[in-house]
């Protein structure tokens, strides 16, 4: 039996729009903007009650992130708002000059990211966007795993000085970590302990780590799992601490397998602790039109693959021992 | 506010400065640099309000610019040093190890004066647009300049911000356009010819002024008057004819020197052009 509970399931971009509502009562700086996705990335509230801080740029994200730059040179800290794909991807060149070189205090904040965005399919499904906003010096890049940490999070970057981008995603999923919860950028969390194998887990595939522990405790496997909501900076003293005692991981998130989360273990791993590790994320390919349970299922990205992808690791464990 | 004479004298030791800049490294943009000295001297010594020795990121309460052409950097680093942002000796680092004046201008180096990176062309506008809008929320009434390339026209992100600084009557930001017709592949009208850049401007809800870049009288005076033009629900655009490579008799209009420098011959018959008038640094 999974050792955390849910009374109810809410999409992550539904937290990101309750934080930004309340970062807009709390902080007068905080602006917001939006590629004509307002109600996709549920910025309405905050369009609502302060039109004169939100603005409506139309299908044109790369001015967007222009905008968004020059809103900072007078001192505010604009929020922008569209598809993780329109995010990312397309404006990886505006992004890159006019925010993270020009070193600017955007909050890069993305939506429908990964697999679970659906039936609209691969165009719309950005695998790469960890990958593409993590090599950009001095960018932090948080996947939050639940509505309410999305919301912490949202308000935590806030106070946070420099570019961001806060990746969250479009189904309703189990709410499962703490209201008010306190969100600590950089710094991994610990949801259960374990001994065999350190399960690292960012985004949607959080709560399914969590699942997958259960499974594996029947199986007499004691599995740590920790929440890496942070991909840079990466918590390399968590990691370090759980493989040490555990000396085996397995990475898990809704990311292809090269750029993302995995990556960034291993290569620190690589670096201080060579450890065996297995990787559940997406095989170097493009996604399709599904439901996102089916999705993530043929994808490789359920519970049954992280249960398996433990399994594996702790044998070679044992191997290579 | 200094003379008309004291102005021209200037725009010699800038033009110095940038022909000597640029062939010290052996790299850099000589043409557009002498084409828009008459611009920048006119804008940091008699339009903009600006405070040189406390440059401030944010820039409330002054006017700010953003250079939109990163690669006319010469001419901005010239200008700015002799404005007092910087020692002008330091522009014997152009372009070398360590310094912070990149090729392209930086605010990473944190170089005073600079309030945006730009060289991926066509990003200015929308950086300057964004920064008058903060202006505007933060009550004050000085203005956001920017200057653009007729090149940069071809990269779509102009239209973007073009139609979304009509539509939100951003009207506190005064553009110029370097209109000298050529790019580094040849003539913008052999490139990608631009069409109609006034009825194209006009089309899409601006106010648009023309002026002659080299003639520092006419450059102030329709600065002067787009500055009328503001804080009536239209942003503002002057459609500046300049000659690439002015000052210098073998560079005017010739797209060679969009980005090759002078060698030291070249250099020779160039400062032989241009009266030094406030002393090489």
């Amino acid at each position: 039996m999974n050792r955390y509970s849910y009374t109810e399931k809410k999409d992550t971009r539904s937290g990101f729009g309750v934080g930004l509502l309340e970062l807009g009562d709390k902080n007068p700086n905080v602006v917001a903007l939006c590629a004509d996705l307002t109600g996709s990335l549920k910025m309405d509230a905050f369009a609502k009650k302060y039109p004169e801080r939100f603005f409506q740029v139309g299908i044109a994200e790369a001015n967007m992130m222009g905008i968004a730059a020059g809103l900072t040179i007078g001192g505010y800290i604009p929020f922008t708002g569209t598809f993780a794909n329109f995010s990312t991807g397309r404006v990886y060149d505006q992004i890159r000059q006019s925010i993270a070189y020009s070193r600017k205090n955007v909050k890069i904040c993305a939506s429908h990211a990964g697999l679970t965005l659906g039936e609209d399919g691969a165009t719309h499904q950005i695998l790469e966007d960890i990958g593409l906003m993590k090599m950009l010096p001095g960018m932090t890049v948080i996947n939050p795993c639940d509505f309410n940490q999305t919301k912490a999070a949202t308000l935590a970057i806030a106070k946070h000085v420099g570019p961001v981008y806060l990746r969250f995603g479009r189904p309703a999923i189990p709410v499962f970590t703490p209201a008010d919860q306190n969100f600590e950028i950089g710094k991994a969390i610990t949801f259960i302990e374990g001994t065999d194998v350190s399960i690292f887990a960012t985004g949607h595939l959080l709560w399914k780590a969590l699942e997958a522990e259960s499974i594996l405790r029947e199986k007499g496997i004691s599995a740590e799992v920790i929440n890496i909501h942070t991909i840079k900076p990466l918590d390399e003293a968590a990691i370090f601490q759980s493989v040490k005692k555990t000396k085996c991981v397995v990475s898990a998130e809704e990311h292809n397998m090269y750029g993302g989360l995995g990556e960034s273990i291993a290569h620190v791993l690589a670096k201080e602790l060579p450890t065996p590790m297995e990787f559940v994320a997406v095989k170097d390919t493009f996604g399709e039109s599904g439901t996102p349970d089916e999705l993530m299922k043929k994808y490789g990205l359920d519970v049954p693959d992280i249960v398996s992808a433990a399994e594996k690791v702790i044998s070679r464990k044992m191997v290579e021992v | 506010m200094a003379s008309i004479p004291e102005l021209k004298k200037i725009c010699s030791q800038v033009r110095r400065d940038i022909v000597r800049m640029t062939s010290a490294v052996n790299s850099g943009h000589p043409g557009g640099s002498l084409g828009c000295t008459e611009f920048f001297v006119a804008l940091y010594y008699e339009i903009m309000n600006v405070n040189p020795s406390a440059f401030d990121m944010d820039g409330k309460n002054e006017d700010v610019f953003f250079l939109s052409n990163g690669h006319v950097s010469p001419v901005w680093y010239s200008v700015l040093a002799h404005r007092g942002f910087f020692p002008v000796s330091e522009l014997g680092t152009f372009r070398r190890i360590n310094s912070r004046l990149q090729g392209h201008p930086t605010t990473a180096e944190k170089l005073p004066g600079i309030r945006m990176s730009s060289g991926s062309l066509g990003q200015g506008l929308s950086v300057a647009v964004g920064a008058a809008l903060a202006k505007k929320l933060n009550g004050d009434k000085n203005f956001v300049y920017t200057l653009q390339s007729d090149g940069e026209m071809e990269e779509g992100q102009i239209w973007e911000a073009a139609m979304f600084a009509a539509a939100h009557k951003v009207d506190n930001i005064i553009c110029s356009l370097d209109l000298n017709g050529i790019q580094i592949d040849g003539k913008t009208d052999e490139v990608l010819p631009l069409g109609d850049l006034k009825v194209k401007w006009q089309a899409f809800g601006w106010i648009v002024l023309e002026s002659n870049g080299n003639d520092i009288e006419n450059v102030i005076a329709t600065l002067k008057e787009a500055q009328q033009h503001t804080g009536k629900g239209k942003p503002v655009m002057i459609l500046m004819k300049t000659i690439l490579g002015k000052g210098v008799d073998f560079m005017e209009d010739k797209h060679k020197w969009h980005g090759t420098a002078p060698n030291a011959e070249e250099l020779q018959k160039s400062l032989a052009q241009l009266e030094e008038t406030l002393g090489d640094y």
